[in-house]
């Protein structure tokens, strides 16, 4: 569980331009390693854009509101509330805490996220006052129930991806780089992700998610960007829909703040404890 | 097992100052803020717990249905530096009137700072990384009525001063007032027999002595390492038990609370999937030196075929050096369970587990699941049965025990 807002608006950036490679893929190797060498560089200097663009924000709280919708159209409501603390050179640390539904009302997970190391997660027990260290492993898994992985809400890291740019396309009226990322790290559901990025703001605006057989699993929007401190974008909406099982989730955000003077400290086991 | 022949019965209770505390805390509380932001939370639930074996004793039943409410208020100010939660819990039982209980879990106050955090009143603490058992977690004492696995604790009063630096956090406890552990009434189950005679409870230390406890813990974490050292000074949580003949001659249980120096170490790595476990204690009482350590792994496979499953493989080794009168059925056993999350909308729970006893091989079986419904509902289902168990094991007072509870409750 874990850097839920970050990742989300970071969890977006990946290409390589493989599909269209390969109907032409006989003609000549080696113009094909260096059109490829190309795409890989031009994918990774996007996302490192993207990146780049979203430093220096410190620290970040926001409202969370995850509507979980089945094919019937039964719906379920989990809230959270989220705090965010960029680090120089190392990943993001994270405090999510629950407030609904009820029965775990305070239940928190502390995230001390890494780009190459493995994640360091705790989980909050309040029934109990336990705190556990638990496995990050679990990158694939649904979190809650909900059509996110855990791996599509934990920070975005330019390390833990390797890229290839594709294309360039118009979505939405939007000018956007086509991007492929493909996960670096262990125990990802997905060979590879289709990100769009928008040339002008350098946000994720779609992201496309290939299942490790290669067949596309899920789509994710992200809708009414809003801009704070005049530089970081942050959205107040994304959708994810599952084309395997016809279920959607819809993450809403409220009352995002920045730079509110958080420290490490506001990130340790002992206001994990006290988290509410 | 032993009964130490210089152990005068002691007939009087000191009650905790429960009631000041919480006066006190209020008028504080009332003094400083007004009245905004204040949150209500908590549950009601009915339970069921159904015996299908006839009761060792005629004074037991096989149906038991209870009610239960517990409440938070809670309220935070200071950008959430200052914390105030006051936690009243009650259940009323059928039949067995040591179960229809009355309990502050919590009534206190926190103030946070950088460098550490003062907390105030009653409050519950849990050490500790294993299942099975809890060996190193001592500052509460456990409601053995609500639920036999301890997993519930009594409120207990403290001042708790942790100081928080880069090598870790260091924990002051100052622990006034003893609680003694509840035990199940004569017409409650399950129960040893007979039924343990609480009211002819016996102790090292009387008045200040008795009453006042003190613990220092330091915990950290490095790299993929947890680690708590800790040390308790006073009256044990645990007693152990002395059987004697009344006037009639009929047996006694008569539980009797040794004052005690323990000393804890818990570790827990977590290295990709697994997490590797151990617990170990050494308490010194007047009479004897003990030594009890529990060790062992929880390896877990994934969103299992891609479905959000996951399934959790646990085993434990528990050991405690005074054997067959370690007051535990747990000195030299074995314990394996499986646990399944389905990670659904449902947020759907089950966790099996046996602990075999290496020398006699009694087994005793807990199973339980837990389920949301309509977003606020939750049902709990637990099985508990024993198996196998010989005349003169602990475990053999269990034996028609064998029961499951149902538990619905509605979280508002």
């Amino acid at each position: 569980m874990n850097n839920i807002i970050i990742g989300l608006l970071l969890a977006l950036l990946l290409g390589l331009g493989f599909a269209e490679e390969t109907s032409t893929a006989q003609i000549d190797t080696v113009e094909i390693s260096t059109a490829e060498v190309n795409t890989e560089q031009k994918g990774l200097e996007i996302m490192r854009e993207v990146d780049t663009r979203d430093l220096g924000w410190g620290d970040m709280s926001t409202d969370m509101k995850m509507i979980l919708k089945n094919k019937n159209g039964d719906e379920h409501v989990r809230s959270l509330r989220l705090k965010t603390l960029e680090m120089k050179d190392d990943g993001d640390k994270s405090l999510s805490i629950f407030d609904s539904p009820r029965d775990i009302k305070g239940t928190a997970f502390l995230i001390f996220t890494h780009a190459l190391e493995a994640d360091e997660q705790w989980l909050y027990l309040p029934a109990l006052k336990r705190v556990k260290r638990i496995s990050s492993s679990n990158k694939s898994g649904p979190f809650l129930g909900s059509e996110f992985a855990f791996e599509d809400l934990t920070s975005f890291e330019l390390k833990k991806y390797k890229y290839n740019y594709l294309r360039d396309e118009v979505l939405d009226g939007i000018d956007s780089f086509v991007v492929e990322t493909f996960p670096q790290y262990e125990h990802s559901g997905y060979v590879r992700n289709i990100v769009w990025i928008d040339k002008e703001r350098y946000i994720p605006l779609r992201i496309d998610y290939y299942d490790r057989k290669d067949a596309l699993l899920k789509t994710q929007s992200f809708i009414d960007y809003q801009q704070y401190l005049g530089q970081y974008w942050r959205a107040d909406k994304s959708l994810m829909q599952n084309h395997l099982t016809g279920k959607s989730t819809t993450l809403l955000w409220e009352n995002y703040s920045f730079r509110n003077g958080l420290t490490e400290r506001n990130f340790d086991k002992n206001t994990l404890k006290r988290s509410r | 097992m032993d009964a130490p022949c210089h152990v005068k019965p002691q007939m009087n209770k000191i009650s905790i100052p429960q009631g000041k505390l919480a006066a006190a805390l209020i008028l504080f509380l009332l003094s400083i803020k007004p009245l905004t932001a204040w949150e209500l939370s908590g549950y009601v639930g009915i339970e069921d717990m159904v015996f299908f074996e006839q009761p060792t004793d005629p004074q037991q039943y096989n149906n038991y249905l209870s009610g239960v409410i517990e409440a938070e208020l809670y309220h935070e100010w200071d950008n959430g530096n200052q914390i105030f939660a006051f936690v009243p819990f009650f259940r009323g039982a059928q039949f067995d009137s040591n179960r229809t209980h009355f309990d502050i879990r919590e009534l206190t106050y926190v103030y946070a700072a950088e460098a550490w955090e003062f907390r105030f009143g009653i409050r519950k603490v849990f050490w500790g990384v294993t299942e099975s058992v809890h060996l190193v977690d001592i500052i509460n004492q456990r409601d053995m009525v609500e639920n036999t696995d301890g997993e519930d604790k009594l409120g207990q009063p403290m001042i708790n001063f942790a100081w928080i630096q880069d090598w870790g956090t260091l924990d002051l406890f100052l622990l006034p007032g003893f609680r003694e552990m509840p035990f199940t009434g004569v017409n409650g189950r399950p129960r040893i027999q007979p039924a343990v005679d609480s009211s002819q409870a016996r102790f090292d230390k009387n008045g200040f002595a008795r009453q006042m406890a003190y613990a220092i813990r330091w915990s950290h974490s490095i790299g993929d390492w947890d680690i708590g050292v800790s040390n308790f000074y006073g009256t044990s949580r645990d007693p152990i038990f002395l059987l004697e003949d009344d006037a009639t001659g009929k047996i006694k249980i008569i539980p009797y609370y040794q004052n005690i120096n323990q000393t804890g170490l818990d570790l827990q790595a977590t290295i990709e999937s697994w997490l590797l476990k151990l617990e170990m204690i050494v308490r010194v009482s007047e009479i004897d030196t003990t030594f009890a350590t529990v060790a062992g792994f929880e390896y877990t496979f994934f969103n299992v075929g891609e479905t959000g499953l996951d399934i959790g493989l646990l085993a434990e080794y528990l050991y405690d050096s005074r054997g067959n009168r370690a007051p535990t059925i747990f000195q030299d056993d074995f314990f394996t369970g499986i646990r399944f999350a389905l990670n659904d909308v449902q947020d759907t729970q089950i966790l099996a587990g046996v602990i075999v006893d290496s020398n006699t091989f009694a087994q005793f079986y807990n199973i339980e699941f837990s389920r949301c419904f309509f977003d606020n509902f939750v049902l709990e289902v637990e099985g508990r049965f024993s198996n196998g168990a010989a005349p003169g094991d602990r475990a053999y007072f269990f034996r028609n025990d064998s029961h499951f509870r149902f538990e619905l409750s509605y979280h508002f």
